[in-house]
């Protein structure tokens, strides 16, 4: 690892403080992806602000209905809280599906939502990479990209985000809530991660002095139909070729309200709002799945290896649609797909 | 390996900050330990205290043979600062065993043969012992599922799930249901 200074921050205004004063440095909680990163040589920071100590370890409810998440809050608590298991059974069911029980344990709520790509190119130092030295060109394209994007992708760069827990937040239209020195915001998950497009290096839209205070989740929770489903190399403690985060609201046997969001296939988790509007209105039945996952799939482009993504990424999405319809969601225990 | 020289140069550029003091508690005994604040918590039982039970796998979080308990929980101590962890009670497999007496995790890995080259039988004991504190495991899919972060590559599996299993029913046989 490079050296680095090492700080702790006592509270949100000190670390804001801490991050505007040294443009180098970066807040380190978890460290599950930020250390690897170093270990790398992929980031080089200046110096590591430790945010552990500040008081953002709270699940709490809303005034709307609604939770609010800390962002210090490791993903094993937040994915086994009862709040969370009973009222947001997807977002659950997405942070078990990813890591493994030694990493949620330590990885937390904030430091998954600013996970870096595992594209293989970003973190071999040795290659050109976009996102990690602006203007070298991207290896990918015309390289090894089974893992890559399908959607949303540009000539700079077609890595894919690596978070499940993001691709239920996406579903759940989740905001995320910052500090910095211009105050608080508030924004839509939506909004939070961004495309590649000609600025690959900059994965989020937060800013350089801002920090992730929490993660608020909206009232409705989609308990009862929903499945989280994720395709992968193996069974566990791997990384989504396709994954698909589905939720539906239904009354008298037509879907009221609908949900569709991706990882694993874009730069960012890949929410479809016209696939969600087809299906309102529709009957819960296959054709409609289809046809959903069709619109979702309509600009779909491969790079070679990861042609068969789209072909997965359509049955994948007909099949959580299927089971939250039903109303057996994927199981994060037995991996069967039924 | 040698580094590069242009490598050495770039290194020798950046900084050099000061050491830190950290006060690690490790299976019950504290430890006062001077170290750089890149150092991990892996290399700081491994290095600084010649704690060598645990091991050094991958070195990035994705075989587990570095899982020791922070605190009680399972971690991979390979992506944790030690400067992270002032303060911590710290158990790695050396401190599992009590007044000469193997942990039932550690007997029952011997009962099953659940190792063959044994490297990375540190990190799945510890890990074992995590999963049966946090009682999630109750059949044996899900014992596979939430070891699914301890790799073997002797690929020894079907003994460690056989292991943990009987860990867990002498656990559950000589404690109330229902306990904290």
């Amino acid at each position: 690892m490079n050296n680095f200074e090492f700080s702790r921050a006592t509270d949100v205004a000190d670390a804001v403080r801490q991050i505007a004063a040294d443009p180098g440095a970066r807040f380190v909680a978890g460290g599950t992806n930020l250390i690897d990163l170093i270990k790398e040589g992929v980031t080089k920071p200046s110096r590591l602000i430790d945010i552990t100590r500040l008081q953002l370890n709270r699940i709490e409810d809303t005034n709307d209905g609604g939770l609010r998440i800390g962002a210090l809050v490791p993903n094993s608590d937040l994915a086994y809280h009862p709040e969370i298991d009973k009222r947001y059974p997807l977002l659950a069911s997405a942070i078990l599906a990813g890591a493994s029980p030694q990493l949620r344990n330590m990885a937390t709520t904030g430091g998954n939502l600013l996970q870096r790509t595992r594209c293989l190119y970003f973190y071999d130092t040795t290659t050109p990479c976009n996102k990690r030295e602006p203007g070298s060109g991207c290896s990918a394209i015309d390289g090894l990209n089974r893992m890559h994007a399908v959607l949303g992708a540009s000539e700079q760069c077609i890595a894919t985000h690596p978070s499940d827990m993001c691709v239920a937040l996406a579903a759940l239209e989740a905001r995320v809530l910052t500090a910095g020195r211009n105050g608080e915001r508030s924004i839509a998950l939506a909004d939070f991660h961004r495309l590649p497009g000609d600025a690959p290096q900059i994965d989020t839209n937060l800013g350089k002095d801002e920090i992730i205070t929490g993660v608020e989740l909206p009232p409705d929770g989609f308990a009862e139909n929903y499945s989280y489903l994720k395709i992968r190399d193996r069974l566990s403690y791997a990384f989504a070729l396709v994954s698909v985060a589905a939720a539906l609201e239904i009354e008298n046997g037509v879907i009221r309200q609908a949900r569709l969001a991706l990882g694993g296939v874009a730069h960012k988790p890949w929410r479809d709002q016209r696939a969600e509007a087809q299906l309102s209105g529709a009957p819960p039945a296959r054709e409609s799945f289809a046809r959903a996952a069709e619109t979702v799939l309509r600009q779909a482009r491969g790079f070679g290896h990861n042609d068969f993504k789209i072909e997965l990424a359509r049955r994948a999405i007909v099949r959580a649609l299927s089971q939250a319809a039903s109303g057996t969601p994927q199981s994060q225990i037995d991996k069967r797909v039924r | 390996m040698a580094k590069s020289s242009a490598a050495r140069k770039q290194h020798e550029k950046l900084p050099a900050p000061a050491k830190m003091t950290v006060t690690l508690h490790v299976n019950g005994v504290a430890r006062k330990i001077n170290l750089a604040p890149w150092t991990t918590l892996l290399d700081a039982l491994r290095i600084h205290i010649g704690l060598t039970g645990t091991k050094k796998g991958c070195d990035h979080g994705q075989c587990g043979a570095c899982t020791v308990l922070v605190d009680g929980r399972r971690i991979n101590s390979c992506l944790a600062l030690a400067v992270m962890k002032d303060a911590a009670q710290i158990t790695t497999i050396e401190g599992l065993a009590k007044d000469g007496a193997l942990h039932p995790v550690q007997q029952a890995f011997i009962d099953h043969d659940a190792f063959q080259c044994g490297y990375c039988t540190p990190g799945q004991i510890c890990s074992a012992v995590g999963l049966i504190s946090e009682s999630r495991a109750h059949s044996a899919e899900e014992i596979r599922e939430l070891m699914s972060g301890n790799i073997c590559r002797c690929g020894a599996y079907p003994n460690i799930v056989g292991a943990i299993e009987q860990a867990m029913s002498r656990k559950s046989a000589s404690r109330p249901k229902g306990g904290a």
